[in-house]
């Protein structure tokens, strides 16, 4: 049920960004979702990939520095309202929400956000009473 | 344990009586028979009858290596060729090496001092002692031996290398002293495991560790590795070798033989005198040398002195540990940054030690640091304000050690230069000072 996002180290310099997603394009990972988290320094770079532990490899070998995080995934309506619904889950029930991402795709007409939380397990549990449906991360990684 | 209680236990007057009388002969014998000392005595305007206390000793000119070197090979040799028995030389990495000359007198005295120090150590002729330090032209090998033939130990003198060798001799032999560099000694440490010895069961009594710079971290290691003390020894080429400062039992500073060597510390950038317990650059003189008497050398090691009597009992000045170079020190809002003692704060933070660079600015006029420190495994987090811990947390320990808050920037493995021949350069000075 919980997706292996990829988080990667990288420093503010031009060039580096690119570097990351190029490598991982040459060896035919494919990138589902992405986000970038920057200070004036570095930045996290957070990947969804359909591959994890194949681009974890490939980019450590490139003197990458990358953890594999647990994060979730929920299905959303693709309409106004669908996020805030989610978010109000948490929120009314106390849920420490560390970072959230989206994306979109042509199979379904719904967004899948992507959810890190302290307490994943507890987050899963509170998603699940409240009717949200979790995404399975075969399906993420395959889609 | 002593070797020679009656001359390291003197009273603070004996040994200033003592060292007097052997300065004013020391110098008056340099003066007299190395032309090298008289030119430049005679171009200071200070001769021998000028030194007629100890302090009189800072009327005399400051020697650099580049002093001893222009020498080169002989020309500080106090006496005639056929006098010196054996010669020694430093390591030259850059440019011509300082040679080294001892009479058979000077190579007595090596022996008496490293004598002492394997006392200190609690060593006598019941023990082995295996030298993995090199022999060779390098200083650690020879003296190290001869101080061993004096107590009447066993020297087992198996010189560098060979590590497997070296593991099985110190099992089927059952050394009780092993004399190494850190580096080595840890790495010897680690073969003896692979070869399933351990090495903290082979019976060490002490360890005798030096030539290389260390940190109490090192120490720590070593003992835990060996499961025995580890004493530090300090020498270098030009002023004999090893042996002018020996640890004690009590691990708090190395013994200076005062009888044969006169210590002072000063300011490395004004030369001015520091008192005990300041911290600056060491500077050594020999006392009692036939071979090549040097006087006033500038070492540019940093460490300070201490003229309280030991708990060893000895009354013997303690020098601290070394924890830099002259020529590594930075100076930054008036402090003296080594370093050290930022490779001492990284290792708290991760187990091995991080690629660094340190980059002096001056964007006003205020001195900025920035330390650059490599990120890894350890040292990543997916969290932006885990990450900001982290330069927090290094910026607390490198202000701990230095006093300063430095600006901490992690970046990519491998992105920082590495070293091509010797030193990396860790040490980026972007300030116009001049
Ligand atoms: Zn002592």
């Amino acid at each position: 049920m919980k997706i292996k996002q990829l988080s990667i180290f990288i420093e503010n310099q031009p060039g580096r960004l690119y570097k990351a997603l190029e490598i991982l394009a040459q060896e035919d990972v494919n990138i589902r979702a992405l986000s970038l988290a920057d200070t004036s320094e570095f930045a996290i770079l957070r990947l969804v990939v359909n591959s994890p532990e194949k681009g974890m490899e490939i980019l450590e070998k490139n003197n990458f520095i990358v953890k594999l995080t647990d994060i979730i995934g929920v299905e959303l309506d693709d309409t106004p309202g669908g996020l805030t619904k989610v978010l109000k889950i948490l929120n009314d029930e106390n849920i420490d929400l560390e970072y959230l991402y989206a994306f979109t795709h042509d199979q379904t007409s719904k967004a899948i956000l992507l959810l890190h939380a302290n307490d994943l397990d507890e987050m899963i549990n509170v998603l699940d009473s409240n009717n949200v449906k979790i995404v399975p991360a075969d399906v993420v990684y395959n889609l | 344990m002593f070797w020679d209680e009656k001359a390291e236990c003197m009273s603070r007057e004996e040994i200033e009586e003592l060292q007097l009388r052997k300065l004013q002969a020391t110098v008056k014998r340099a003066f007299d028979k190395v032309p090298f000392y008289n030119k430049k005595y005679t171009e200071c305007e200070v001769f021998p009858e000028d030194i007629e206390t100890l302090k009189d000793i800072e009327k005399l000119p400051i020697l650099t290596k580049d002093d001893l070197r222009a020498s080169y090979p002989f020309g500080l040799f106090a006496v005639d060729q056929k006098d010196i028995v054996e010669v020694h030389s430093s390591s030259g990495t850059t440019g011509k090496p300082v040679v080294s000359g001892y009479t058979k007198k000077d190579l007595d005295i090596w022996a008496e001092l490293i004598a002492r120090g394997l006392k200190m150590m609690g060593l006598d002729e019941n023990d082995i002692i295996q030298n993995t330090h090199g022999y060779g032209m390098f200083t650690g090998g020879f003296g190290v031996h001869y101080g061993v033939l004096k107590i009447g130990a066993t020297i087992i003198p198996i010189s560098t290398g060979q590590t497997r060798r070296q593991v099985e001799i110190m099992n089927d032999f059952g050394t009780t002293c092993l004399i190494f560099t850190p580096s080595y000694g840890l790495h010897l440490g680690e073969v003896a495991r692979e070869e399933g010895v351990d090495p903290t069961k082979v019976g060490l009594k002490a360890i005798g560790f030096g030539s290389e710079p260390y940190t109490e971290e090192i120490r720590q290691r070593i003992q835990e590795s060996f499961n025995a003390p580890a004493y530090n020894i300090y020498g270098l080429t030009e002023i004999m070798g090893p042996g002018v400062g020996m640890e004690c039992c009590a691990q708090n500073g190395l013994h200076i033989a005062e009888d044969y060597f006169y210590p002072e510390i000063i300011d490395t950038n004004t030369n001015k005198i520091l008192g005990e317990g300041q911290k600056g650059e060491l500077i050594l003189t020999n006392l009692e040398r036939e071979g090549m008497p040097v006087i006033r050398f500038r070492t540019k090691d940093i460490t300070a002195l201490h003229y309280d009597t030991c708990k060893c009992g000895r009354t013997h000045v303690r020098m601290e540990r070394i924890t830099g170079r002259a020529d590594d020190m930075i100076k930054v809002k008036g402090v003296a940054v080594f370093p050290s003692q930022i490779e001492k704060a990284l290792l708290k933070v991760s187990d091995v030690e991080p690629h660094y660079q340190i980059i002096v600015t001056r964007p006003d006029i205020l001195d900025e640091i920035e330390v650059k420190v490599e990120a890894s495994q350890s040292l990543f987090f997916d969290g932006v304000k885990e990450m900001m811990n982290v330069q927090n947390k290094i910026a607390d320990y490198i202000q701990n050690e230095i006093g300063i808050r430095v600006k901490v920037t992690l970046v990519e493995p491998k992105s920082l230069p590495r070293a091509t021949k010797g030193k990396a350069k860790r040490v980026i000075d972007k300030r116009n000072l001049h």
